[in-house]
């Protein structure tokens, strides 16, 4: 073995750290898809007015970002089985990242929500606009556009996250990295690698969503 | 220690607290002076010192902490330093949290009026004394309610060292869980211990910036 580095292994393996970085993005869209319903949904029981659903959506939030992931996707794994839902590790781990994801997306999308001011909605309708048309050209945009830096900046966050689902081994780059070190005991050719790889997924990611959000979220300049 | 879940496995799980919380508090000291040094930087007159510590930032901001600690573990090996695990590991933290609090005191700088330093340097203060003396004691306190809340993220983050195999809290929790194959229990009490340190401190970081919120107004 020695000190001296070798990445052949690395490129040798390349194929499958391709398709573990595909599992990644997977996993990161499918979480970051169900913890938007989450977030949605949240804030509508945030803002209910049974106080039932007020405390317990605020219980879920403060109980999911003051605990660390880690345990949070522990817990489910054994926690899942005994509510009689046997899953595969990736699903769980879309589940819980999901959770995870939704907690923090409840209180983005309520403050996009609540960052539209009354009155607009109400100059709306006495312009003679439809209910839907206030909807979509005076809350929906505005507060999309606010919300818009937060839920990306998540969701680049959730990518990152979903390194710690190989300890649930669910399919994605790190635990496709853990086989080939397992297999090949070239820990840090293969880490850096992948670091690297992660790196280049969360840049592509903000330079993809820096052109969607100049194409459709700029302020008209005339 | 037996099969079932007794006072002597909870007494390891404070132990693996303990642990949690001197792992924190050395990657929070640790970070916070290299994290002060990366904030100058990034605030600096030379544009090369700018770009460099923006590129520090942006590594370690686009890449998963678990990652992070992975590279450094096996990257200090690599140089043929065999450092313990908890050191290898405290490292890696330390280098993470002065990325994070880096960034969130250069956000506190740039925040302050330029009247600042400028008054400060009209009146003749070098650059030691004007960084000391003015700007940062006016940005460290505009940065509490994020270098409070920054504190939770690290404490949480410090759970990953139990996959790199070190025995802190959330490792302590798996070894037990595996003892007693009471894991919902166990990592239900792992959970309860991390949320009564982590939530103390969000409260406290809200607490703060709904404070430096009304003295804005």
């Amino acid at each position: 073995m020695g000190n001296k580095l070798d990445f052949s292994v690395v490129y040798d393996q390349m194929p499958a750290l391709l398709w573990g970085s595909l599992g990644t993005l997977g996993l990161a869209l499918a979480s970051m898809s169900l913890a938007l319903v989450i977030g949605v949904g949240g804030v509508v029981t945030r803002s209910s007015h049974s106080w039932i659903l007020r405390t317990a959506t605020i219980a879920f939030i403060e109980l999911i970002r003051n605990t660390p992931f880690l345990v949070q996707i522990f817990f489910l794994f054994f926690a899942l089985p005994q509510l009689g839902l046997k899953l595969n590790p990736t699903v769980t781990a879309i589940i819980a990242l999901g959770l995870n994801g939704g907690a923090y997306a409840i209180e983005i999308i309520r403050g996009g929500v609540q960052s539209i001011h009354k009155g607009q909605t109400e100059a709306g309708l006495a312009l003679g606009l439809h209910r839907a048309q206030v909807f979509r050209l005076i809350v929906l945009k505005p507060a999309l556009r606010a919300i818009y830096p937060s839920l990306t900046g998540q969701f680049i966050l959730l990518t990152l996250t979903t390194s710690i689902c190989s300890s649930v081994s669910a399919f994605e780059l790190t635990s496709v990295a853990q086989r080939i070190e397992s297999d090949t005991f070239r820990s840090f050719e293969v880490y850096f690698t992948i670091t690297l790889m992660y790196l280049a997924m969360s840049w592509i990611l903000m330079s993809g969503f820096a052109v969607i959000s100049r194409r459709y979220f700029s302020y008209p300049t005339r | 220690m037996s099969n079932q879940f007794g006072w002597a496995q909870f007494g390891f799980l404070l132990t693996g607290l303990q642990w949690t919380l001197l792992l924190s508090a050395i990657a929070f000291a640790g970070g916070g002076v290299v994290g002060l040094l990366v904030a100058l930087g990034r605030t600096a007159e030379s544009a090369l010192l700018r770009r460099i510590t923006a590129g520090y930032i942006a590594v370690f901001q686009g890449t998963p902490l678990l990652m992070q600690l992975f590279v450094v573990y096996y990257g200090l090996g690599l140089i043929g330093l065999r450092l313990p695990a908890w050191s290898a590991v405290a490292i890696g933290f330390t280098l993470n949290a002065s990325a994070f609090l880096g960034d969130i005191w250069r956000g506190a700088i740039q925040a302050l009026p330029k009247g600042q330093s400028e008054a400060a340097s009209a009146l003749g203060l070098h650059y030691v004394s004007r960084m000391k003396d003015v700007v940062l004691p006016q940005a460290l306190r505009i940065a509490q309610p994020a270098t409070v809340g920054y504190l939770v993220q690290l404490i949480k983050g410090t759970s990953l060292a139990a996959i790199v195999g070190f025995i802190e809290l959330a490792r302590a929790g798996q070894i037990v869980s595996n003892q007693t194959f009471k894991p919902i229990l166990v990592f239900g009490i792992v959970g309860a211990m991390y949320f009564f340190l982590c939530w103390p401190l969000s409260l406290y970081s809200a607490r703060l910036e709904a404070r430096f919120a009304a003295a804005a107004r």
